[in-house]
């Protein structure tokens, strides 16, 4: 990483921790605040993250990797979470799972190669009388069809 | 030490107790319950597992450590408490209600063997082959609770790759059972916060900052996991097969120099109860083994004592009488080599307050290839030089690419306590029935100021023994009692000393030397503080940084491990306070014991200097050969 | 694209409600008469443990700290759950009354809504109902005009981690670390979010205190039955005509509920989400209320044709994935019980090793650190038991034996 790249991340780390606070509490925040405009927090951001709040890298590395919502690796601009709870799975997830993968040529878990899109599943989010489910970024979708799925996606490009 | 669970911990294991009152006679400071329908009484706030211990009821217990903080994730510990339909983990239950407890239900009994059934079916790999074999706390557990087969079935495919990258600690994940005793470790107890628990569910590991390989992160190989481990997921990385070849190589010329603190524990491998020195049994051990020459760690701790000790009145005398404002005070020791790198890592900017003094361990190493090479007309290429240290560390050490002033790597293999007990036991000796012998010349039997080098503030005593005398000329057992500089001695974690010089004695030839004059230091008064664990290290670094009292010292000893070396990752397992202090005890009976108590009247350290540092302490050999440099690391990973 | 559906409204919740009704009549009352008309109302947690709101509440009303947290868990993340999705995009005034009222009953001075992420989406909505609640003093200093009472709510995300709903898990989170449940006692009521006394309460469970304030405890006790009085939000999925929310009094027969929501051909039923348990239609006469039936409020519809053990299988990965991981019952306890339901699809079992999974089931659920892996178990022992010929003779017919 170029000197001028890691400058520009400590000071926006920065004004994350003014903006939440410099205790530990204010972890999550500052992580689910890079997560939303970067779509995963890189190493260099997490360590930066780690020394204004006084805790150790592999602490913050550790809550990271806890919580489905936050990443420490590159994703897609985009990121799809198909629900593969139960509701969804008993009402057609599958089907709609493969006509995602084969829209974006992608399997589960992958990234398009030109990082627009990322696929995963995801549990319950509560749509349950509404499935199969699906989110894009924060936005919820219900009661998806195969192609209604792949409509959704055309329309997010 | 302090109270554990008060300091800061992991803030997923932070420790939710109930404190103790201090008087547990007030009216409400006891509490009276029913264990196993007897009635027992006890300070509000004991835990159920304590109320047990004290009463002689067993519990078995895998993610409790007494020297940690309260986890309640292994779930072996649980009792049944009446009235609450789920049953308690004894460890991390505050009683603060009459409650009524049972410790051996058949639900009880049952949860306990599923417990132990699951961790089986996902610990990989055969007890035979298990560096823990026969000191496993799961083996005991297994044993314990009659587990015959594998009722959930056993894994037959490793999950994790083998993390060998360190000089120091081998992580083997697959016989992890998650119980975080390790991360604990790290992140409470040392402070040092490499290990943390990664994933979810049951993708959850032991792992560091992105899952990197130790060599790769800012881990300082104090080794304080492995001693807490209770698996063999966590161990040293084993040299003793190539001892063995070096031993058995008839061109190889194989010495070993021996630490204080291995020979006050390796008893215990042996069955002993902690305490017993082993100090002469071991050497005659040591010879039976093959050993060419055995030499006492506490000569090149004596003279670290006057190399490092001479440092220090010179960086005093440019401080105070030339006040060069670039002198760093106070000063640092240097021998806990996990001390060093965890100051390298953590507070880089400090590494100039470092005694350029090398450990004991590498001034040998430099010693052993050139003063003694030279000496026994050996060919330094083939000398083989091996050091047992209590201590996981001392393997990055002597591998460090800069200890290699002999002109070959100063010191070629350190093994620890633990490593040593299996060689010896594989050379079919046991120890407790080996006859007693000496050192060997040209080093000989050194003195318990070095000796006491393994405990916390032996250092410290050991400086003082020497300094006190060199300034004033009065003798140290005349201003301590029986030669025991109580003010450093202890287990408390940090720990600070005021000693006043109210006159200049004849200060001896061998330094009188090195500045015009001694005056300056009449009426000084020396600061000093000791401090073990670096969590307790954090705490005065912290300090000095912000200009507190710790600014003020002279000197302060810094020890990794907590305890001091007797503590160290490579002493027996298990370890305790207990067993610590007993190990202490032993060390210092062994000092209060000895003729020769003071480091400079040692005799071959005279000879030494005369020999062969002929131009003196911190002189020009001096410096090539026992003094060294430090890399500022710093913490981040790229 | 998202539609709220409410198929019924019951007596209590979706009755109507004026904004800050509630809170103008808490304020002219005492602590303790609120705390009364609690307790005579018997309000239990409407998460699905339900552990009485009134006692919780006194706990917390009777420690001395003056920094007490009053936090709303809106971390629904129970497969089949969605009332709390409803009740929050519909009616955010009674939940967030409720949660004015309740730090006045226990002296808080500071409110946390924890979020769960995938409902995200809510997050304008409700910030703008909280930014209005300032402004009429709802929320903020001397709430209306009474002194000494500050109070103001702050929302926090979740981030995807199911087991955040449990509240020891959930206060880990807050602070900062990995969502894992801690050790009790001591519970949250004494030392919960930064070791202060808090009271950690259901979305539904505050929307229900401002009618009991309103209408007294008496009126509330007399909805439902003798142990778990009031109504029920109940969110129904599955194979039905109209699948949706339902405000139902405690007590309503599984029967009636199938009826209700237009169940036909119904073979099981799964209360509680898939921590509950499921029923056979042998079992449909039995009632959702604490003392038969306890639940979250998830009701699962499984037709004839669906296929329990895939069902089973779900609910097992879902656990094995989202447990936190600590505990050695709830990790590997869970991968087995997976794997066993797997054999039992396969029909490549030994009814002595079925029974042994059965036995770690039971001690999972005592011996799990927390409410997740000691009500894993749940399904895979309740389907087990309830659907017998087709659990241990599906897998024989799909090898073809």
């Amino acid at each position: 990483m170029l000197i001028s790249e890691k400058q520009a991340l400590t000071e926006r780390v920065g004004m994350l921790v003014q903006k939440y606070g410099n205790s530990r509490s204010a972890l999550i925040p500052i992580l689910q605040d890079i997560q939303h405009n970067f779509k995963y927090i890189t190493d260099f951001e997490q360590q930066e993250v780690a020394r204004l709040l006084d805790i150790h890298p592999v602490e913050v590395y550790s809550v990271i990797s806890f919580y489905s919502f936050l990443s420490s690796k590159q994703r897609g601009k985009n990121i799809v979470r198909l629900c593969q709870s139960i509701s969804c799975e008993l009402e057609g997830k599958e089907k709609v799972a493969k006509a995602i993968e084969r829209e974006l040529g992608i399997k589960f878990g992958e990234t398009t190669k030109d990082k627009k899109f990322t696929l995963e599943y995801t549990n319950c989010m509560g749509m349950c009388d509404q499935s199969p489910a699906m989110m894009v970024n924060e936005k919820v979708y219900s009661k998806l069809t195969p192609e209604k799925a792949v409509q959704i996606l055309k329309e997010v490009k | 030490m302090e109270d554990k669970n008060k300091n800061r911990v992991p803030l997923g294991q932070k420790p939710h107790i109930v404190e103790k009152p201090k008087d547990p006679s007030a009216i409400g400071g006891s509490i009276t319950v029913e264990i196993n329908e007897k009635k027992v009484t006890v300070p509000m706030g004991t835990t159920i597992l304590e109320a047990c211990r004290e009463n002689q009821i067993h519990i078995p217990t895998l993610c409790y450590h007494d020297d940690l903080c309260f986890a309640g994730v292994c779930r072996l510990c649980v009792v049944e408490v009446e009235g609450m339909p789920t049953l308690a983990a004894s460890c991390s239950y505050p009683i603060t209600a009459p409650i009524k407890i049972k410790t051996s239900t058949p639900k009880v009994r049952r949860a306990r063997k599923h417990v132990i059934d699951l961790m089986l079916s996902e610990h990989y790999g055969e007890c035979y082959s298990c560096i823990r074999n026969n000191n496993c706390e799961l083996q005991a557990l297994a044993k314990e609770y009659g587990v015959t087969d594998y009722t959930f079935g056993h894994i037959e495919k490793k999950r994790y790759e083998i993390d060998d990258s360190s000089f120091s600690i081998i992580r083997d994940l697959d016989k992890c059972v998650l119980c975080k005793r390790c991360v604990r470790t790290c992140i409470d107890l040392q402070e040092v916060g490499v290990l943390e628990a990664i994933g979810r569910g049951h993708e959850t590991h032991i792992g560091t900052f992105l899952d990197k390989q130790l060599a790769d992160v800012i881990c300082i190989n104090c080794g304080q996991c492995i001693n807490r481990c209770p698996t063999g997921a966590l161990h040293e990385k084993e040299i003793t097969q190539d001892i063995w070849s070096a031993i058995d190589d008839p061109t190889k010329h194989v010495v070993i120099q021996t630490a204080p603190s291995p020979r006050a524990a390796i008893g215990e491998e042996f069955g002993l109860e902690p305490g017993h020195s082993m100090t002469f049994k071991m050497n005659t051990a040591l010879k039976r083994i093959g050993f060419d020459a055995v030499f006492d760690t506490n000569f090149t701790a004596d003279l670290t004592i006057i190399e490092e000790g001479t440092e220090l009145l010179l960086r005093l005398y440019k401080a105070l009488v030339n006040k060069d404002e670039s002198v760093k005070l106070p000063q640092f020791t240097s021998c806990s080599p996990g001390w060093v790198k965890y100051l390298e890592h953590f507070y880089p900017e400090y590494v100039g307050h470092l005694s350029s003094a090398k450990s004991p361990q590498q001034m040998f190493g430099a010693l052993l290839k050139t003063y003694y090479a030279k000496k026994l007309k050996l060919d330094p290429s083939k000398i083989v030089s091996c050091a047992v240290m209590p201590c996981s560390a001392k393997k990055f050490e002597c591998n460090r690419p800069e200890m290699n002033d002999s002109g070959y790597q100063d010191v070629d293999y350190g093994l620890t306590t633990r490593e040593l007990a299996k060689m010896i036991k594989e050379a079919g000796i046991h120890l407790p029935e080996m006859p007693d012998s000496h050192f060997d010349n040209p080093f000989g039997d050194a003195s318990g100021a070095g000796l006491i080098f393994g405990v916390t503030g032996g250092v410290m005593e050991a400086a003082i023994r020497s300094v006190i005398e060199f300034i004033t000329g009065d003798k140290a057992e005349e201003v301590f009692d029986g030669m025991n500089v109580m003010p450093v001695r202890g287990f408390e974690g940090i720990k600070y000393a005021e000693i006043k010089i109210d006159h200049v004695g004849p200060v001896p030839d061998l330094i009188k030397h090195l500045v015009p004059n001694w005056d300056w230091v009449k009426g000084a008064t020396l600061k000093v503080a000791v401090v073990h664990g670096t969590a307790n290290a954090k705490k005065v670094m912290d300090d000095i940084k912000a200009g507190g009292k710790f600014s003020q010292c002279h000197f302060i000893e810094f020890m990794a491990c907590p305890g001091g070396c007797l503590g160290g990752g490579g002493q027996p397992i298990p370890t305790n306070e207990e067993i610590r202090k007993k190990r202490a005890e032993a060390i210092y009976a062994e000092d209060a014991g000895l003729e020769l108590r003071k480091s400079h009247e040692n005799p071959h350290i005279i000879q030494t200097y005369k020999e062969f540092l002929t131009d003196g302490p911190c002189g020009h050999t001096a410096h090539k050969l026992l003094h060294t440099h430090y890399t500022v690391r710093g913490k981040y990973i790229a | 694209m998202m539609e709220n559906k409410i198929e019924r409204k019951g007596q209590v919740l979706f009755s109507g409600y004026k904004y800050g009704e509630g809170i103008k009549k808490a304020l002219k009352l005492s602590r303790e008469d609120i705390l009364f008309e609690l307790k005579e109302s018997k309000l239990r947690g409407r998460g699905g443990a339900g552990f009485p709101t009134s006692t919780k509440w006194m706990l917390t009303a009777a420690t001395i700290d003056p920094d007490k947290y009053l936090i709303c868990n809106a971390d629904e993340g129970e497969p089949g759950t969605f009332k709390d999705r409803v009740l929050l995009l519909e009616y955010p005034a009674m939940v967030f009354d409720g949660m004015v009222i309740g730090a006045y009953t226990i002296g808080a001075k500071f409110g946390i809504v924890y979020l769960r992420g995938e409902y995200k989406y809510m997050l304008p909505d409700l910030e703008a109902h909280l930014e209005k609640m300032r402004k009429d003093n709802y929320l903020g200093e001397k709430i209306l005009g009474k002194d000494g009472f500050d109070f103001d709510i702050e929302i926090r995300l979740g981030s995807g981690a199911y087991v955040c709903g449990e509240e020891t898990a959930l206060i880990e989170s807050l602070e900062g670390s990995r969502g894992e449940a801690r050790n009790r006692p001591p519970f949250p009521v004494n030392r919960g979010y930064m070791g202060k006394p808090s009271s950690v309460n259901n979305v539904e469970t505050f929307a229900n205190i401002p009618f009991i304030v309103l209408k007294g405890g008496k009126w509330y006790n007399k909805l439902g039955t003798e142990k778990s009085t009031g109504t029920k939000l109940f969110s129904v999925s599955g194979d039905c005509e109209k699948p949706g929310v339902y405000e139902l009094p405690w007590g309503t027969k599984v029967s009636e509920l199938l009826e209700i929501v237009g169940a036909k051909n119904t073979k099981a039923v799964q209360v509680g989400g898939a921590s509950g348990i499921c029923i056979p239609k042998s079992q449909f006469d039995r009632m959702l209320a604490y003392e038969d039936l306890a639940t979250g409020g998830s009701v699962k519809i499984f037709n004839e044709n669906r296929n329990m053990l895939e069902v089973l299988k779900n609910f097992m990965e879902f656990f094995v994935e989202e447990s936190c991981g600590q505990c050695v019952p709830c990790r590997i306890g869970n991968v087995k019980l997976l794997e066993g339901t797997k054999m039992l699809l396969k029909g490549e079992f030994t009814f002595e090793y079925i029974n042994k999974l059965k036995e770690l089931g039971r001690t999972m659920k005592i011996a799990s650190k927390c409410g997740l892996g000691q009500s894993s178990p749940n399904p895979f022992l309740s389907i087990l038991e309830n659907f017998k010929d087709e659990v241990f003779n599906q897998g024989w017919r799909n090898n073809g034996r």
